[in-house]
């Protein structure tokens, strides 16, 4: 079996596999040729997404102690001293200031639920991710990784989740229990996309 | 670095079988030919750009949820189509509007491929295209509103337009990217200040998303990721990634920021995840909310209707407060993800009427009444600000027709 055949016959083989096992997946060639390989350099200067298990994270480490000092300088103007706070200022759009990030644990299934990093958030991950991404506000991306790393550490320890001299790096990150982990549900585990749905459940 | 270069790189690395594939396939990138700019059309000149009449003054307005939204005047569009100067507006998680220079701009999709690619956006324009009609509505949307002066239909329902959208399906690129086993999830990032970021299941990733770079005729709007914006169609708007720059291939439901926080939290404390899909839903939009019936007599009754999971089936009006319905008309075309517009024919007699429109889709999902989701959610303080809030919306008519918000919130 030449190479060509050979690949034709896999390809034919992989698409009825993966049509009766319902995969996603299907390894195919490119059709169109069109685009350019990104390199790896590109794609490191690009990628700022942290999944929950955090095989992203760079190297770098940060404490709550060093992260308390940055966050007094470069967050405390607009999230309060201790974080528990809710900034007066209407500065952003989404139903004005921005909520407390300390806080709230326990409150979910009251009649005032306080969603905040401490009590809602499932992994400690995606504060690392939004901190570098976002914050602080309007000087987004100007956070060095090691800053990024002590304040999530210092946020964690205001929420009384890790230790005020417990090492956050990209090993101990991931590892972190958040409060809240199991706290989220798909909408009903038997529907399937197409199906219809049970009231009020949207997936 | 045309296109023709890259590929010839592409080639060289890929062996001959990969350019038997390429052969006879889409023509090459059409080279830049420099544009002639023209002295006699200046900037804003109506000849060149047309306005609509000055007499027309229908507009957005700021949405009083939240301060960098404007609302799309539903009941003044016409047919199925949002005019692109109307569509609804929410930025997420940026103070500032990208300003994006088309020639820079790149798409990357990496990840859990065998083939991380780059594309301009001419390259992505070479490749075959589709044009579909799909609406986009914030998962915000209809929340009922508080506080007096409320009342229009814009004000509450506001948050969604219908547009058609032309790009290349994600499906394709991806495919050109080959995925890898293992593949599962999306994350798809844009290109303002803060990367607003969102996870994306690859199941609808392969159906029916778009990587769209046309809006009604004309490229998407500034305000709505110029140049390249995901289209998700069903899904709540804000996964729909504006300024789109980046896919990533990943093999677990990544949680950005976003997705974490707008999880519907349950009277039960747990919050739901996957909660993407827009509910079967419809409105009417005339008569609606703040207008004025000049007197007794004929009225045609007309409104909108969509499904996140597919296409209309059935829009009921009452004009009696749910004691009877009938079948509206709908008006062709009834696309799946899109706009129906239907029509009743009416005629008031003077006296009180609270008239609602009530949407069955495809799939048989019925639009709830607020009893029926009030049983679902339960009542916490949270109730009003509940996402995908589908219920069938009363308006009442009174005898001095001044139309009234008639949603009951106590
Ligand atoms: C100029 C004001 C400002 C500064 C300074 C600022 N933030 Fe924020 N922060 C905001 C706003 C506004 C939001 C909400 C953003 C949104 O919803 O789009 C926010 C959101 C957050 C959130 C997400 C909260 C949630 O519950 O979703 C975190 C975490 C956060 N900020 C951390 C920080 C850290 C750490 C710093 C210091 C490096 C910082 N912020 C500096 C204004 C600020």
């Amino acid at each position: 079996m030449g190479w060509f055949t050979m690949h034709y016959y896999c390809r034919n083989l992989l698409v009825l596999t993966l049509a009766l096992t319902g995969a996603a997946a299907v390894a195919q060639g490119p059709a169109y040729q069109r685009g350019r390989n990104a390199t790896e350099e590109e794609i490191r200067a690009w990628d700022i997404s942290i999944g929950p298990d955090g095989k992203e994270l760079p190297p770098g480490s940060g404490t709550a102690t060093e992260g308390a000092q940055i966050y007094a300088q470069k967050c405390a103007a607009c999230h309060g001293k201790t974080g528990a706070e809710i900034h007066p200022a209407k500065l952003t759009h989404m139903g004005g200031a921005p909520g407390p990030l300390v806080g709230g644990v326990g409150t979910l299934s009251s009649s005032k639920p306080v969603k905040t990093v401490g009590s809602f958030w499932p992994y400690a991950t995606i504060l690392w991710d939004y901190i570098r991404r976002g914050m602080p506000e309007f000087r987004p991306g100007t956070l060095t990784v090691n800053e990024v790393y002590a304040l999530t550490a210092f946020l964690l320890f205001q929420n009384g989740i890790i230790k005020e001299k417990d090492v956050m790096d990209a090993n101990s990150l991931p590892k972190v229990q958040m409060p809240n982990r199991d706290g989220f549900v798909p909408p009903k585990p038997e529907w399937k996309p197409g199906m219809k749905r049970p009231l009020g459940y949207y997936p | 670095m045309g296109s023709k270069q890259s590929s010839r790189r592409r080639f060289l690395k890929g062996g001959a079988a990969l350019a038997g594939l390429a052969i006879g396939g889409i023509p090459r990138a059409i080279a830049q030919v420099p544009r002639v700019e023209k002295a006699d059309a200046p900037p804003g000149d109506s000849r060149a750009y047309g306005h609509r009449s000055r007499f027309d003054t229908s507009k957005r307005l700021d949405d009083t949820h939240a301060p960098h939204g404007m609302t799309t005047p539903i009941q003044d569009t016409t047919g199925i189509i949002t005019p692109n100067g109307l569509h609804f507006v929410m930025d997420h998680d940026h103070m500032e509007r990208p300003d994006i220079d088309p020639k820079q701009h790149r798409l990357l999709i990496h990840g859990q491929v065998d083939r991380p690619l780059s594309f301009t956006l001419e390259e992505l324009k070479t490749l075959p295209s589709v044009s579909k009609i799909y609406f986009i509505e914030c998962n915000g949307n209809s929340q009922p509103p508080r506080g007096p002066g409320k009342d229009s239909v814009q004000d509450v329902h506001g948050r969604i337009s219908c547009s058609e959208w032309t790009g290349v399906p994600l499906a394709l690129l991806l495919r050109e990217a080959g995925l890898k086993a293992g593949a599962t999830w999306l994350v798809a990032e844009g290109a303002d200040a803060k990367r607003y970021a969102m996870g994306i299941p690859l199941t609808k990733g392969m159906e029916d998303v778009l990587v769209a770079y046309g809006q009604n005729g004309e490229p998407v709007r500034p305000e709505q990721g110029y140049p390249l914006r995901l289209i998700i169609p069903g899904f709540e708007g804000n996964i729909s990634i504006k300024w789109l720059r980046r896919i990533k291939v990943v093999d677990q439901l990544y949680v950005p920021r976003h997705q974490a926080t707008n999880a519907e939290l349950m009277p039960n404390g747990k919050a739901l995840w996957f909660n993407f899909q827009i509910g079967a839903k419809s409105v009417i939009t005339r008569p609606s909310g703040g207008q004025k019936l000049p007197g007794p007599g004929f009225y045609e009754i007309t409104g909108l209707a969509w499904s996140g999971g597919g296409a209309v089936h059935r829009v009921e009006v009452s004009t009696d407060g749910g004691k009877s319905w009938k079948d509206a008309e709908l008006q062709q075309p009834v696309l799946p993800m899109a706009w129906t517009r239907f029509r009743s024919p009416w005629t008031w007699n003077g006296q009180e009427a609270v008239l609602q429109s009530r949407c069955t889709d495809e799939r048989g999902e019925v639009q709830p009444t607020l009893a029926q989701l009030r049983e679902v959610w339960g009542i916490n303080s949270d109730f009003y600000f509940q996402d995908h809030f589908n219920g069938i919306q009363p308006w009442k008519v009174t005898p001095d027709g001044v139309v009234h918000n008639a949603l009951l919130l106590s």
